[in-house]
């Protein structure tokens, strides 16, 4: 009876040393990826942005984000803009100079137009309406300064692990910025172009 | 179609500046100068979320941990890693949208490792270390209080059925696959297919696309009948906290004391985690030598297993590399080169426009491509490996006397302790009720 109560103890034993010496080998391996991971990694946070010198308008933006209504919303870079009359994003080609929906490019009318001084107009976005289609981008682009933008805008965005629109854009626009300075606003159109 | 030019004095402005800096002429239509005193607005720019928060995230788990460990090892509370797990439900789930998680790190970190231009935020990577380094001393608490993919699952268990050991063990085959790919997938920055099939976080956020919402409630539904199936049968980051689950220093226990052998926690569990004590009959010299023999037999296995899963997963790199969008699009425009000609389609006109040779984009993908024969090997070898190791401990017997929690399975959701009739003497009701002592 002894002896096998003796037994049982050594077997356990042996078990708990083979078990321990599990744990350590283990938790060493955990612990050097974690090491091998740090020695890459940043104290900074990330964010998606979209970089709008490499955008193409594809129109993804607006139908591929994980949020029904997509976090990408058009920007207006004000330090860029020609404040035409007659603007590119706002008046579908060849139309009418009124301000009839018909002959707004936006499709949710999300561009509000305000008369400054002659001949100037100011081009506002209301992003409760903007969809992030970019139609109005490609239209700035396309016959004026480019001063309107497709931006990630941060108030919305979940900051998805993996950003679904990053996955789809054609362009590769959409990458992980460092968090503090969380936008590319062509503003500086001259540094940004160049640098 | 010409624009009305604006007037004069901006024309003047265009020649000064024209002349004065050249590189101002991108720029088609100046700024004006305004002569009413309009101020011209700024875009707004809504900041992300601070990275304190971020950092106070890491501590909220640190604290669900080490909380969930006390609760299952030592006050053994079922009620305590309930309402801790509502809280991560509430606090990871529905208020930080499920994003940041533990599950979705092991691409971070994969990605980090293999990618030198990615560097993983220390936030993600602690997310990653810290529940793993808890499973190795306390068990798989964090699976009990902490995950709120676990929590909403566990909250729906209605009626569990006991799903029969081999059924269990060729599901639970699945998540090592799962796991393989993902990392393969994110160490060749190809996608995460984690996050990707998250099936809850479409609920977290009540948004997202169809499939998210309808996985998210085929598993809810799912999970009324087979317990926890997203846990049991696809979390990738189950796998490596079970890995060292099993070898942890402490572990919830059923019983305070002593088992009495009652089988009721058995019932209890609904994940059939819990084994009943061994016969003794696997010491009887015929029952060993038999299985002696298959021991030697599925040792033997394990380097053929491994040299034939790698060489499947070599066989397969040239499917697996197409999750890749450069791959896929190289592949795409050799096989149907009309399709340069189709305005529809966008990756092929967005590759055209960027100015990239198609020869550069090819030589990308191959490059790729010979990523994923390495890969291949890995992850088939590695698939081939667990299968083994898996057969061998088929054969493993322990002696086991007591009913025990499987400490590779268990989620330490503490449901047993509860149904444990031992020690069970309610001192207050004693205490204030007339119950009389019991002896």
């Amino acid at each position: 009876m002894e002896k096998k109560d003796k037994d049982k103890d050594k077997g356990y034993n042996r078990r708990e040393f083979i078990n321990n010496g599990v744990r350590l080998t283990l938790g060493l391996t955990v612990v050097g990826t974690g090491a091998l991971a740090l020695t890459r990694s940043t104290g900074k946070d990330y964010v998606w942005q979209i970089d709008p010198f490499k955008c193409t308008q594809c129109g993804r933006c607006a139908t591929d984000c994980v949020k029904a209504e997509s976090a990408v919303k058009c920007v207006h870079a004000y330090d860029l803009c020609g404040y035409c009359d007659l603007c590119g994003g706002y008046f579908k080609p060849g139309a009418k100079l009124e301000t009839g929906a018909e002959n707004q490019l936006c499709p949710t009318a999300a561009i509000q137009r305000k008369f400054i001084e002659e001949p100037f107009f100011e081009y506002i976005i209301d992003e409760e309406l903007c969809i992030g289609c970019g139609k109005c981008v490609k239209g700035c682009a396309a016959f004026g300064n480019g001063s309107l933008q497709l931006q990630i805008r941060h108030d919305l965005c979940l900051d998805c692990n993996q950003c679904s629109i990053a996955t789809v854009c054609p362009s590769d626009a959409i990458s992980r910025i460092p968090a503090n300075e969380p936008y590319i606003i062509k503003g500086d159109f001259i540094k940004n172009k160049e640098g | 179609m010409l624009k009305k030019i604006p007037n004069i004095t901006t024309l003047i402005i265009l020649f000064l500046l024209l002349t004065g800096n050249l590189l101002q002429a991108q720029q088609r239509f100046p700024k004006p100068e305004f002569e009413t005193g309009y101020v011209q607005p700024s875009p707004t720019t809504p900041e992300p979320r601070s990275i304190a928060l971020e950092y106070f995230d890491v501590f909220v788990l640190l604290a669900v941990l080490s909380l969930a460990s006390w609760l299952a090892v030592r006050k053994r509370s079922r009620r305590g890693l309930l309402w801790l797990s509502i809280f991560s439900l509430i606090y990871f789930g529905f208020y930080r949208d499920g994003c940041i998680c533990s599950i979705g790190a092991i691409q971070n970190v994969a990605l980090s490792i293999f990618d030198p231009a990615y560097a993983i935020s220390l936030a993600a990577l602690l997310f990653f270390i810290l529940p793993l380094l808890f499973a190795l001393f306390f068990g798989r608490t964090f699976c009990a209080a902490a995950c709120p993919l676990g929590a909403i699952q566990d909250l729906l268990v209605i009626n569990p059925i006991s799903i029969p050991s081999w059924i269990r063990k060729t599901l639970g085959f699945i998540p090592v696959i799962y796991l393989g790919l993902s990392v393969l997938f994110a160490a060749t920055g190809s996608d995460f297919i984690i996050c990707r099939y998250d099936p809850f976080v479409g609920i977290f956020r009540m948004d997202g696309p169809f499939l998210m919402i309808f996985l998210g409630i085929t598993f809810l539904l799912l999970g009324m009948f087979f317990a926890r199936p997203y846990c049991r049968v696809f979390c990738p980051y189950g796998v490596l906290l079970g890995w060292l689950s099993r070898f942890s220093k402490w572990h919830l226990s059923i019983t305070p004391s002593e088992c009495i052998k009652c089988k009721l926690c058995k019932d209890s569990c609904p994940f059939d985690a819990i084994e009943p004590p061994v016969s003794q009959e696997y010491r009887a010299p015929e029952v060993a030598r038999k299985n002696l023999k298959r021991f030697i037999l599925y040792v033997g296995l394990i380097p053929v297993l491994t040299l034939l899963g790698g060489w499947i997963g070599y066989k397969s790199h040239i499917y697996l590399s197409r999750v890749h969008p450069d791959v896929y699009l190289a592949e795409l425009m050799i096989t149907n080169p009309e399709l340069k000609q189709d305005q529809e389609n966008l990756d092929i006109q967005a590759f055209l426009e960027s100015g990239d040779t198609f020869e550069q984009l090819v030589e990308e993908a191959s490059l790729i491509r010979n990523k994923y024969k390495t890969g291949g090997w890995v992850l088939g070898g590695f698939i081939g490996l667990v299968l083994g190791i898996t057969l061998m401990n088929q054969v493993v017997f322990r002696r086991r006397e007591d009913y025990e929690p499987h400490k590779g399975d268990c989620f330490s959701c503490g449901r047993c302790m509860d149904y444990c009739p031992v020690d069970k003497v309610p001192q207050r009701k004693i205490k204030f009720k007339s119950y009389g002592p019991r002896e």
